[in-house]
């Protein structure tokens, strides 16, 4: 087993099953959300733009004037938080700020479709804090400036306590708009059984697993790896890179390698041996190998995998943002982020959580104890120097005329 | 004084219809018109331009897609015919006093989501399910050979999920088929065959006709069956036109496509109507 290969079962009950539920929130049930975007149709010229980092008199602007109003309504993904929301009601009796705790982000797409037409006539969306994906989204919430700009000497135990990765994000540079609520990773799950070991990405374009490999039909995943395969950075990469790799995964298609591009729906192919290998994300294999006793490895490719973040934002119409920045810097005390990481089980942004992890499962026995343990010495959770070596940022568009260039270029290979 | 109200009585009748189309049917359409001929991106909004050029790139790009959505519509629906027909004459003819209960058989599976009934031939047609595991040890199918993400599995879908819209119609027209009608046929010494041919199935045509309608159009729009059952070889436009609209916030092309989809399925309805109207149907019964 090498040191990117962290297939051991026992990793976790709880891992990510978030993923689990919210791609498979149906884009197919999409119909109410389908009218959703058609009524947001109706609404023309959005906010102006803004520019891609906060200047700083664009903060005091924003917050000038704000005050605490001990109310605040989160709108989150599902299953990201202990149901019981511990960490909310300590948070209520340290600060008396109240909190709503919405778990209504499914998919980034939708999301942004409903919120964006009240965001650009500058109203309410009743929401002062909510977590997104850095997407394709992410940008556009950004350049449509319905981001509120962070006032970072609110922000003090992020900046004691946020690991190096999570303050230089290619895709929100100097954290202008947004902090990290947790990250996951893009890799490869493979049935070891049928396929021997697995190295990387050369793998998914090897003719003897024809017609049993499982792609990503997000467009920006599959392009992602598509780029790491003809070795390029996504983050840097350019309009000719991006040619490239549309190359190399045509051929992967016409040769017959792909089965076909999976939304979440991979785990099941994988499960049933439509797949025998496929892009995965990192949790969704452990929690099926824990849920069905599989035994299905994932690593991230010698190549490189790529690293997603869910970032917690403040929309700019926010009515109590400064409700909003106190919680999102209670997050960043130590203790707290621990516990959010014992449940939800994805990378932790806060990297002295880990021995505070490994202090509350010694206080436990048994199976508790265990699986705290496993959490606390997981490479998911707590990845390595060695593993954020091999993990690259997806590709941060300057320009929505970029982006839409970057679907033009991959949607075809999908959308056959 | 009366004379006036009966002719305003049927307006009043018809007006909270009209006003319900005018507002959840015709102001959508109108502004998803403008829509796709806005130009633009999500970010700095869309503008109207009448630039129809979307429309042109739109068919040009996704010309593939919208003859497949029509291909397998047609197929499923030609399939639908064929199961349809006898399922619905045994009720209407042979169903005695439980034809309630066989329609309700027939609809039964409504009360079980779309969706999930979908999913659920995915676990029976997965490539290791009940249905090809078998074969494949009898040694009766290759070791690839698959059903899921074929058009094959598509078209399955297609006619599962629409058999009903399809039973319901033609089982109405046979039902509604004089018992008189028949026994005349018969004292004129038609065979069985004859009686089906000469006067059943020309007397049960409209009901066909109506059932193409109910299924050949969603069957065709349809976007759930390619997702669940298919592959990116059987991307139907359904698809396409839900990716533009919530993936890429590409509501011009979206909007384009839409209507693009409407007019080839409006011409359709409207050749087919006019070729095997009701009327005609039954002018074809009199020959």
């Amino acid at each position: 087993m090498s040191a990117s290969n962290f297939s051991d079962p026992s990793l976790l009950r709880g891992l990510t099953q978030r993923r689990f539920g919210r791609r498979d929130a149906l884009r197919l049930s999409g119909l109410a959300a389908l009218g959703g975007a058609l009524a947001a149709c109706g609404v023309q010229g959005q906010g102006t733009q803004a520019p891609a980092s906060a200047e700083p008199d664009a903060v005091a602007k924003f917050w000038n004037g704000k005050t605490k109003n001990n109310t605040l309504r989160f709108a989150n993904w599902p299953l990201y938080m202990d149901p019981k929301q511990p960490e909310l009601k300590a948070f209520t009796t340290k600060t008396g700020i109240k909190v709503k705790y919405d778990e209504v982000i499914q998919e980034m797409g939708p999301w942004f479709a409903k919120v964006q037409p009240q965001l650009s006539a500058g109203q309410d969306i009743g929401y002062d804090l909510m977590v997104i994906t850095n997407s394709f989204q992410f940008t556009q919430f950004r350049d449509s400036g319905f981001l509120a700009p962070l006032d970072h000497s609110k922000l003090p135990n992020y900046a004691k306590n946020a690991g190096a990765a999570y303050k230089k994000e290619a895709f929100d540079p100097g954290n202008a708009y947004s902090i990290p609520w947790a990250s996951g990773m893009t890799g490869i799950a493979y049935d070891e059984s049928r396929t021997g070991p697995i190295k990387g990405l050369a793998d998914l374009w090897d003719p003897k697993f024809k017609g049993k490999v499982g792609m990503f039909s997000d467009v920006q995943e599959l392009g992602n790896f598509g780029l790491l395969a003809v070795g390029a950075d996504p983050a840097k990469s350019t309009e000719e890179d991006w040619e490239k790799a549309a190359d190399h995964l045509k051929k992967q298609k016409s040769d017959g390698i792909v089965r076909n591009y999976y939304d979440q729906s991979y785990i099941e192919a994988l499960g049933s041996g439509e797949v025998w290998l496929t892009q995965a994300w990192s949790g969704d294999i452990f929690q099926k190998n824990i849920s069905d006793g599989t035994n299905f490895k994932f690593i991230i490719p010698e190549e490189g995998g790529t690293i997603w973040t869910d970032n917690m934002t403040i929309p700019v119409t926010a009515t109590n943002p400064v409700d909003a920045i106190t919680l999102m810097d209670y997050f960043y005390e130590v203790e707290n982020a621990a516990t959010i990481a014992e449940y939800i089980n994805y990378v932790c942004p806060v990297p002295a959580a880990q021995p505070v992890i490994r202090q509350h499962a010694g206080k436990l026995t048994g199976e508790d104890k265990d699986a705290l343990l496993d959490v606390a010495d997981s490479k998911l959770v707590f990845p390595t120097a060695a593993e954020y070596a091999k993990l690259h940022y997806y590709v941060a568009f300057e320009a929505t005329s970029e982006q839409q260039k970057f679907q033009k270029t991959f949607e075809p290979i999908v959308l056959g | 004084m009366n004379r006036v109200k009966n002719k305003i009585a049927p307006y009043l009748l018809v007006l909270p219809g009209a006003v319900w189309l005018l507002i959840f049917f015709a102001v959508p359409m109108v502004a998803m018109l403008s829509l796709s001929l806005q130009e633009g991106d999500i970010v700095h909004g869309y503008r109207f331009t009448g630039h129809w050029q979307t429309y042109t790139e739109a068919i040009s790009n996704y010309d593939t897609q919208i003859i497949r959505s029509l291909i397998y519509g047609a197929i499923a629906t030609l399939v639908l015919i064929v199961l349809a027909f006898p399922v619905a004459y045994w009720i209407a003819f042979y169903g005695g006093r439980r034809k309630p209960t066989y329609l309700f058989l027939v609809l039964l599976p409504f009360f079980v989501s779309f969706v999930l009934r979908t999913i659920s031939w995915r676990q029976i047609l997965t490539d290791e399910g009940p249905l090809l595991s078998p074969l494949r040890d009898m040694g009766l199918i290759g070791q690839s050979f698959h059903i899921l993400g074929t058009p094959t599995a598509v078209i399955l879908g297609l006619v599962y999920n629409f058999l009903p819209f399809m039973v319901l119609p033609i089982y109405v027209a046979l039902e509604r088929i004089d018992p008189r009608v028949v026994e005349a046929a018969r004292d004129l010494y038609a065979n069985p065959a004859t009686t089906f041919r000469k006067v059943i199935f020309p007397l049960a045509l409209p009901g066909v006709f109506a059932g193409v309608l109910m299924t050949f159009v969603p069957a065709s729009s349809d976007y759930v069956n390619s997702e669940v059952l298919g592959s990116s070889d059987t991307t139907m436009i359904g698809q396409v036109i839900q990716a533009q609209f919530l993936e890429n916030s590409d509501y011009p092309t979206a909007s384009a496509l839409s209507f693009v989809l409407m007019l080839v399925l409006l011409i359709g309805v409207f050749t087919y109507a006019r070729i095997l109207g009701t009327e005609d149907v039954m002018k074809v019964a009199a020959r």
